[in-house]
């Protein structure tokens, strides 16, 4: 069984996954976000995540006996150093106290990897999408992907919750927003979703200006008036911006195939918007979407494990490289 | 003194970002304030891209920093909107974006004035909106 451990953004996770595949425990601490002030979250600091690591792994580990374990997976990267420090130091300090080898896993082929959970096998064509990261990749096998278009500014998170923000709506924005889309016409106004931009790469910045002038406009009585609709409508610029390139991609593939991964899709429209594509596709369970150690457990079924003691001078990562 | 530019659109904005590019060296941190969508992002973008970074440079918000290679050195470019309310926090957690050698950009500092060594600002910049896609850009100094 593999032990897996991820602290790259704001939530300390921990999860126990068996070789084939079967998740035995899956844990993210999310000791309430503090929605002081339109979605900032002040314990994503390396603080909170050496407060909350342990209690996580021993939460993750209960039932589980350690001798079972043979692997320790950790996230290396991308993210923030400090967080994910804490994350790596707490793997070595597991891994060598027993000996055990380390596998060092990339965030984002963690997301790719999620699928694998399900049965869902390559090659399929991965959409990303989540508050930091949005990307469509091609996965051939199970140890990496070739990027085939990514956002050139903001990711399609990142639209929702700043969208939410524009419309004076709560934290998280991007569940706010579509609740609140859900009684709207999305046919109300017509938003941007960066045609323009050719090939498989993705732009919201636009779409996000684009809000922000027709708020602008129609000033503070008519945007509360019609707010309904102007999530609405928003929403489905964003998922027909995403949908747009996700058919580009399936257009190019012999046998196209679809895999979603990251927090955006948990998003009910675009799911719908993805089952009616006509391909096969393959959407994780929420609590795999969004960040997990489920999923660095998956992807570090497929990496090389590095031997005791051989990791001990591991470094985290903070920018994106290639899996 | 304060310089004052207005720009007519993105493109403008990304210029201005790197003229202001050209006054730097090594260590300097340059402070980038304004409302949501007020052309921040677009303003280091362009900065960013006189410096030498190739690839897309995209907004920090939700991961706080990323930090490219630059011609010249290291270049950090940080958002501190989620750091609201840090204070009392891991000081440290933003060391390695703030390299010696690295020249800085940081989106919302107002947000956490304690996050960025206050000695190595060199300029502050500010944006608004000036109408449709119309800018205000003040530098200071």
């Amino acid at each position: 069984m593999i032990l897996a451990i991820e602290t790259s953004c704001d939530d300390t996770c921990a999860a126990v996954v068996t070789r084939t595949g079967e998740i035995r425990s899956n844990v993210v601490s999310s000791q309430g976000v503090h929605s002081r002030f339109g979605g900032v979250v002040p314990e994503w600091a390396s603080r909170h995540h050496l407060e909350l690591v342990n209690p996580v792994v021993d939460q993750a580990m209960e039932g589980v006996d350690w001798e079972e374990i043979e692997l320790v997976a950790v996230t290396q990267g991308p993210g923030l150093v400090g967080a994910l420090l804490v994350g790596v130091a707490t793997a070595k300090g597991l891994a060598a106290a027993r000996r055990l080898p380390l596998a060092a896993v990339n965030h984002l082929q963690g997301h790719v990897a999620a699928n694998f959970l399900g049965g869902f096998e390559p090659p399929f064509v991965c959409l990303v999408a989540s508050g930091g990261h949005t990307f469509l990749a091609r996965v051939e096998d199970h140890v990496g992907y070739e990027t085939l278009g990514q956002t050139l500014d903001d990711a399609a998170g990142e639209a929702f919750d700043k969208g939410a923000r524009l419309l004076g709506l709560g934290y998280p924005g991007g569940p706010a927003l579509s609740k609140l889309a859900a009684s709207g016409d999305s046919t109300a106004f017509k938003f941007p979703i960066a045609a323009k931009v050719a090939g498989l790469d993705f732009s919201f910045a636009g779409l996000k200006t684009a809000l922000l002038y027709k708020v602008r406009d129609l000033g503070e009585a008519e945007t509360e008036r019609l707010k309904a609709d102007l999530a609405a409508s928003y929403e489905h610029a964003i998922v027909e911006a995403l949908m747009l390139r996700v058919e580009r991609a399936l257009e190019a593939e012999h046998e196209p195939r679809l895999a979603i991964g990251g927090g955006v899709a948990a998003n009910r429209l675009l799911r719908e918007r993805a089952q009616s594509l006509g391909v096969p596709v393959h959407v994780p369970p929420h609590a795999l979407c969004t960040d997990n150690a489920a999923m660095i457990a998956s992807a570090a079924r497929h990496v090389e494990p590095t031997p005791y003691p051989h990791y001990l001078a591991l470094d985290a990562y903070a920018t994106k490289r290639a899996a | 003194m304060t310089k004052t530019e207005l720009t007519a659109g993105p493109e403008a904005t990304e210029r201005a970002g790197a003229e202001l590019a050209r006054t730097l060296a090594p260590g300097d941190v340059v402070l980038v304030s304004g409302d949501l969508g007020a052309g921040k992002t677009t303003f280091v973008r362009g900065a960013l891209r006189s410096l030498g970074v190739e690839g897309p440079i995209t907004s920090p918000t939700f991961v706080v920093g990323h930090m490219h290679e630059g011609a010249s050195g290291p270049l950090s470019h940080l958002d501190l909107y989620r750091l609201a309310g840090m204070s009392g926090e891991d000081p440290g957690l933003l060391d390695p974006f703030f390299a010696d050698d690295a020249i800085v950009f940081v989106e919302w500092p107002e947000q956490a004035t304690d996050a960025f060594p206050a000695e190595r600002v060199k300029h502050r910049v500010r944006l608004s909106h000036t109408g449709g896609d119309g800018r205000r850009i003040e530098v200071d100094p």
